[in-house]
């Protein structure tokens, strides 16, 4: 996760509250919670390599694969669920966050704009499907099978009835930095959501 | 590590067990690893399986052809690094390697004890490694580490001692057997029992041996902590001997058969078959939650130290879905765990056996626990 990313979920969770990380990759966002904010909870994580890392940080990991669901978790067992670059690897990512909004109070949801500029030239004019330094995977081997761009997430909002509490569009360079905040969905690289019924 | 010797101490009773009943003293034999910090901060506790004993690691002579049960995991530079911890390692009470059980003689008697040894439960082995553990000055565990009937044990450890140990190290473990575990466990129990040689228990009263009910008992279970994929990938359908060939009359004997004769006939002549069936009988007994009205999330408000959980793929007796259940209690009783998956061919084995990811995971978290020490660490969460 980048460093701005971090910075701004680090400030939408209060602190002393409980987190679920979905997707919680190598757990330095659980790792600064619970130093700088006290807040307690767990990473949930299939990849053996980042659930180790995890374990090396004392980050509580536990390995579960979203696809299966959040069926072993409580409704409103969380404050905040999490789930920052993973949306777009889900097989039903609509379905995953209704239930990240039964399991927290509130969620916080990051993914990659797939209408940002690069991509959308990339598309119109070599003609095919975008690789990026973010998303660095050719079309067949890629884990990332849904994407979205900030406008059709917003759409997906409106039809759950989700209510948008924040959203924070971030992008690397600082032209693009500028122009993000008039032409978000043009412009932004990723997209943070914070979420609520 | 190189030679270690087993030691010994026999504690006064009286000594109350879940039964009822209560035994006048007791003796249980142990090893211990590593050496025991100026804090006494530094134990951790091996908590064995349906056969394990109190040689964990090491060699007891130069002469030995395998080392201890677990010596792939302890020792200097492995996940239970002897050169951070004293590692205290024991033959439970029951079994028959040294510690009081029923191939023991009864005071009362002067015979051994056999089938009217007390039946035991895991909270009985705890309550008495809780007194090695005084008896060793260690106050409080860095952890509690156990695969499968271990891991119970050290899940019990959390709830009965909450404040004497830091972690509980549970491996392909569960929170109660199920009914096909415990078909297992009977079928078992019926080979012995059921064997001439048995004598209802009194075998050793009347020089006998019910090796050949013990052998099936063994066989029984060997199929069960293997995989199908992992006697395939051994054995094949290989012979060993005879042949297929039409018109010659010469019976085949597939590899897996000759394997298993062996494997059962060695541990006939090394263990104890009362033992076998109180052990059994102890896993099937088992139920974490039983006292917290069945509701583990109850039972696990109790603990106070932090969880490591590891399962293995392929293990179908302790399955994954078991070790969930505990990850799943434990979240919701806000207790800080850990749970990894390993990938494993070898079935319930596998927390025997080498394996990189289960090493380096256990490792990585073992380091974090030697590191609190280091830093004054000493407090439960």
């Amino acid at each position: 996760m980048l460093r701005k990313d971090l910075d701004i979920i680090h400030n939408w969770i209060a602190p002393k509250t409980r987190v679920l990380d979905l997707g919680c990759g190598d757990g330095a966002l659980l790792q600064r919670l619970g130093r700088e904010k006290q807040v307690s909870g767990y990473g949930l994580e299939i990849d053996p390599e980042q659930i180790q890392r995890c374990v090396e940080r004392g980050v509580n990991v536990v390995e579960q694969n979203l696809d299966q669901g959040l069926g072993n978790f409580g409704d409103h067992s969380f404050d905040t669920v999490v789930m920052t670059q993973a949306l777009q690897t889900l097989r039903f990512p609509h379905l995953v966050v209704d239930e990240m909004l039964r399991v927290g109070r509130e969620c916080i949801i990051t993914f990659p704009n797939f209408g940002q500029w690069k991509a959308r030239w990339h598309l119109a004019f070599s003609g095919r499907m975008p690789v990026s330094d973010l998303l660095p995977y050719e079309w067949y081997d890629t884990p990332n099978i849904h994407f979205c761009t900030f406008r059709d997430f917003e759409v997906l909002c409106r039809q759950h009835n989700w209510q948008i509490l924040h959203r924070q569009v971030v992008s690397e360079s600082t032209t693009a930095g500028l122009l993000k905040d008039f032409l978000p969905n043009l412009f932004g690289e990723t997209a943070i959501y914070h979420l609520t019924r | 590590m190189g030679l270690v010797e087993p030691k010994s101490h026999t504690f006064p009773g009286p000594f109350k067990l879940a039964c009822g009943r209560v035994l006048d003293e007791y003796t249980l034999v142990y090893e211990t690893y590593g050496t025991l910090n100026a804090d006494r901060s530094n134990g951790v506790l091996i908590c064995h399986a349906l056969s394990g004993h109190h040689h964990a690691a090491g060699y007891h002579s130069l002469d030995d052809k395998r080392p201890g049960w677990w010596d792939s995991y302890i020792g200097s530079g492995k996940p239970i690094d002897t050169n951070k911890f004293y590692v205290v390692a024991v033959n439970n009470l029951g079994g028959c390697h040294g510690s009081t059980g029923p191939a023991s003689i009864n005071p009362a008697t002067g015979k051994p004890w056999g089938p009217d040894f007390p039946p035991l439960r895991a909270r009985d082995w705890v309550h008495s490694q809780a007194q090695l553990a005084d008896h060793l000055g260690i106050e409080q565990w860095a952890a509690v580490v156990g695969g499968s009937l271990g891991g119970m044990q050290a899940m019990r450890w959390a709830l009965e001692y909450p404040e004497r140990l830091r972690h509980c190290v549970v491996i392909a473990s569960a929170m109660k057997l199920s009914a096909q575990n415990i078909a297992f466990n009977e079928t078992a129990r019926q080979a012995i029992t059921s064997d001439p040689d048995f004598r209802d228990g009194r075998y050793l009263e009347e020089e006998t041996l019910p090796r050949h009910g013990l052998a099936v008992a063994r066989m029984i279970g060997h199929i069960t902590y293997l995989s199908d994929d992992g006697l395939g990938k051994k054995f094949g359908r290989e012979l060993r001997s005879g042949t297929f060939e039409q018109g010659v009359e010469e019976l085949v004997e597939f590899q897996v058969q000759s394997y298993l004769r062996y494997q059962g006939d060695s541990f006939s002549s090394s263990f104890d078959p009362n033992t076998y069936i109180l052990m059994t009988r102890a896993l099937d007994y088992f139920d974490l939650a039983r006292e917290y009205d069945h509701d583990p999330v109850k039972a696990f408000a109790h603990a106070r130290c932090k969880f490591l959980l590891v399962s293995f793929t392929s293990d179908w007796r302790f399955a994954p879905e078991r070790s969930r259940e505990i990850a799943d209690a434990l979240m919701h009783a806000n207790k800080a765990v850990t749970y990894a998956e390993v990938e494993s061919a070898m079935g319930h084995d596998a927390f025997l056996l080498p394996n990189a990811r289960y090493e380096n995971i256990f490792a990585a978290y073992m380091n974090n626990v030697a590191a609190e020490q280091n830093n004054g660490g000493g407090d439960v969460a």
